[in-house]
């Protein structure tokens, strides 16, 4: 290894905002030794990477900034030191360039883990993403494969503007031979990054970067509790898989359904709190696949649904989301599905919790579903 | 310092559009290229810094002579047997392309694109290089496929999206996949593989591998930002690859001027990357022989990637769906300065003793005769609408494994 590789901990906080660095934060997970540690995300992830590349020489981590610094969210931090200057580093600024050699490497036979840095900077890398990537398999009768993962942390919250805040998911659901995953908690997080790293698709990884140091509840004048304060955060520190496609329940209830992922998981249930519902909040976790049976059980046993999603409302994945819950639970329905979204605009900065969807707006939504049956 | 803000400027600007050198109903008009003649362009060690050859990206590499004779130090002195099956494999593309034109005259087809005039180049390159290397073609490389005797048939199965198609009726006629012979599944947006064969090779090397990777884009997308993406990343890691730039003159109907070849060459692209280049007469079978083997040698020596431009004409149209008699002389293929490719190899064949006009004879019938046995197994197995892969398939391979979204929507179809 060069002495490039020396690395400080003054270059640790370099960069990186005062508010996404967590003091409190468990220390990251080792590659080797089983156990259970407290983790907030950006530790979960970097553990699920850490761990792949100890176990398979095939998976290597690039990106900008993600080789020597770590990553300007620190996702990859340490990779470089540990796994080599040939396995985890930087990129030019080319989003394109980097999802295209990922795709030759893929062909090739390795699986790369690229580094979006955030999710806005993917429409140069789009084409390849959409037109490549993702037609890989078919077009060629199953001689090719792409077998890449795309991460990249999205999504507003942090006073981003809106080159740092958006939520592009739709774009890429609407892409068949694409795969989207959305982890909302640093359990799901290293296990769904494990299951994409292993997956035989090309896999679009979003990371809420709202919720990289801590859980997220919307209300954004109060405090909120750390990450290791939750249940999630309690991560082997191990390899393990969560499936990709399966929905997780995060708080069972019997009149209203409400489907969200990533960051709005949280802010759905502090909306169920504050309106004092009896909800059932689904974490969908990956768009594509797409759990269709948690979502028609629920809906079918509660009678009503409200869907939570950042992305601007027209077109956005919630209403994919409603047009099945219609087509496949019609005569379940109590009241009209509602949907809880971000604005038909562009991601305003000055504007920002008057735009990302709160606790507020949910339990307004929840309780004209409540109020609006038949 | 007032005056001087609220003065004008003195003369007003103008917009400058290129134009090619001949429109339809000129006479063409090439004195505005840049040629060597043969055996004069110096050929570098293959160590050399791209600096201190950095006027080759503004020569022109070539071998054969107007005589017929191979010239100068780029010769690659191949042997009469390696130049036949040359000759021989460009014949029998020539012979391909002449017969899958008709076919889709006469409907068997929905599309076909030749590659007239630019045999040497997928033809020698694919010769030289190994199967285990991966070429990353764009749709004029079926020369590759031929050369190293992938089943013709396959192909016109390939074309007629029929029920032995080797990619199930999913792609455009003439977009082969083909593994095994080093041949990546084709893209039609154009540009996108350059970027992906630098990742394929950059792959190579860091697996400690020994093969390379070896693209191929037209003149046209070099526009593209996928291009200078991959001269970028090609350079930063020293990929193991062999970029090619094939300037055959159009891209459907803008002249290589409109992607900046008036400016600079092709090949000078290359030296703003730090990376070598060659520019090369892509009719000379032996010109593209001796500098992709340069390139080669590079790549395998771990020298990291050159940037080839390969200066030749696309005779024939883009494609069955262009008139190339709206927007250029129409005997400027004829008029090419720098020939034929298959004329040239057969005439320096002919001049060293190895060919004679009964042995080209001979071979143009044996492909004509290859090409025709091979259309008849195919257009047995059905043409366009004759037969097709079971709808199933076009549901599999979207996905490892299909999901349920697949799973009802192929029973809607009832299948």
């Amino acid at each position: 290894m060069s002495e490039q590789t020396t690395f400080t901990d003054a270059d640790r906080n370099d960069g990186v905002e005062p508010d996404m660095v967590d003091q409190n934060a468990a220390p990251a997970s080792e590659a080797t030794g089983a156990g259970v540690v407290s983790m907030n995300m950006i530790q979960a992830l970097n553990s699920a990477i850490d761990v792949k590349m100890a176990e398979d020489a095939n998976v290597l981590s690039f990106g900008e900034d993600a080789g020597y610094f770590g990553g300007v969210f620190r996702v990859t931090d340490k990779l470089q030191q540990k796994h080599g200057l040939t396995r985890s580093f930087d990129a030019p600024i080319s989003e394109c360039g980097i999802v295209a050699a990922a795709i030759g490497m893929g062909a090739y036979g390795l699986r790369p883990v690229v580094e979006i840095q955030f999710a806005d900077y993917i429409y140069p890398a789009y084409d390849q993403i959409v037109s490549e990537a993702a037609k890989m398999r078919y077009r060629s009768g199953g001689q090719f494969t792409s077998p890449i993962t795309v991460r990249s942390p999205y999504g507003g919250g942090i006073f981003g503007g809106q080159t740092h805040s958006q939520s592009p998911e739709s774009l890429f659901t609407h892409i068949a031979g694409l795969k989207v995953v959305i982890p909302s908690n640093p359990y799901d997080a290293k296990g769904l990054l494990t299951a994409a790293i292993e997956d035989d698709d090309p896999v679009v990884f979003f990371e809420p970067k709202r919720l990289y140091n801590g859980p997220f509840d919307g209300w954004h004048e109060k405090p909120v509790s750390p990450w290791k304060a939750q249940d999630l955060a309690q991560v082997p520190t191990g390899k393990y898989v969560e499936p990709i496609g399966k929905a997780r329940v995060m708080r069972e209830g019997n009149d209203v359904t409400i489907l969200a992922y990533g960051t709005m998981v949280w802010v759905a249930l502090a909306g169920a709190e504050h309106a004092g519902v009896d909800a059932e909040v689904i974490d969908l976790r990956s768009l594509v696949p797409l759990d269709i049976e948690a979502i028609e059980a629920s809906v079918k046993k509660t009678g009503r649904c409200v869907i939570v999603h950042e992305a601007p409302k027209t077109s956005g994945f919630g209403g994919e989301l409603s047009a099945l819950v219609q087509e496949r639970c019609f005569y379940s329905l109590e009241a009209p599905i509602a949907r809880v979204t971000g604005w038909d605009t562009p991601y305003p900065h000055a504007f920002e919790w008057e735009y990302f969807p709160g606790p507020q707006r949910v339990a307004d939504a929840l309780k004209s579903v409540m109020t609006g049956g038949r | 310092m007032n005056d001087k803000m609220n003065k004008k400027n003195s003369q007003p600007l103008s917009l400058r559009v290129p134009e090619p050198s001949g429109r339809p109903g000129d006479t063409p008009d090439f004195s505005h290229l840049q040629m060597d003649p043969a055996g004069v362009v110096e050929r570098p060690e293959v160590g050399s810094t791209p600096y201190q050859m950095r006027d080759l990206a503004f020569r022109l590499i070539r071998v054969l002579d107007d005589e017929g004779a191979a010239v100068g130090p780029w010769n690659p002195r191949l042997d009469p047997e390696t130049m036949r099956r040359g000759l021989k494999a460009m014949i029998l593309t020539r012979a391909f392309d002449d017969r899958m034109h008709r076919a889709h005259r006469q409907g068997k087809t929905s599309f076909y694109m030749k590659c007239t005039g630019e045999e040497a180049i997928a033809v020698a390159q694919g010769m030289i290089l190994s199967r285990e290397d991966m070429g990353f073609p764009t749709y004029r490389q079926q020369g590759l496929l031929i050369a190293r005797g992938y089943p013709l048939v396959a192909m016109m199965n390939q074309i007629y999206s029929n029920a032995e198609d080797p990619i199930k009726g999913r792609q455009l006629p003439i977009m082969y996949s083909a593994k095994d012979y080093g041949f990546f599944t084709i893209s039609g947006n154009l540009g996108t593989q350059v970027p992906q064969a630098v990742g394929w090779a950059m792959a190579s090397a860091y697996k400690g591998d020994d093969k390379i990777a070896i693209s191929w884009i037209g003149d046209g997308a070099t526009a593209e930002g996928d291009f200078h993406n991959a001269l970028t990343f090609a350079s930063v890691y020293r990929a193991p690859v062999i970029l090619n730039v094939v300037n055959n003159q159009w891209a459907i109907s803008s002249f290589q001027g409109i992607a900046g070849g008036l400016e600079t060459t092709f090949a000078s692209k290359a030296i703003g990357y730090g990376l070598p280049a060659l520019r090369v007469d892509g009719n000379d079978f032996l010109a593209v022989w001796a500098a992709t083997q340069w390139a080669e040698e590079r790549a395998r020596s771990n020298q990291g990637a050159t940037v080839i431009e390969l200066f030749t004409y696309r005779g024939a149209p883009h494609s069955t769906s262009d008139d190339p008699s709206r927007y250029r002389p129409g005997d400027e293929h004829e008029k090419w300065p720098l020939g034929d490719p298959i004329e040239r190899l057969r005439q320096h064949l002919t001049v060293i003793g190895e060919w004679d006009d009964e042995r080209h004879a001979a071979a143009l019938k044996d492909a004509v005769e290859k090409v025709r046995a091979a259309g008849k197994e195919s257009e047995a197995i059905g043409t366009l609408g004759q037969s097709r892969p079971s709808v199933k398939t076009m549901f599999e391979e979207v996905y490892a494994t299909e999901d349920w979204r697949l799973i009802e929507q192929r029973r809607e179809v009832g299948v």
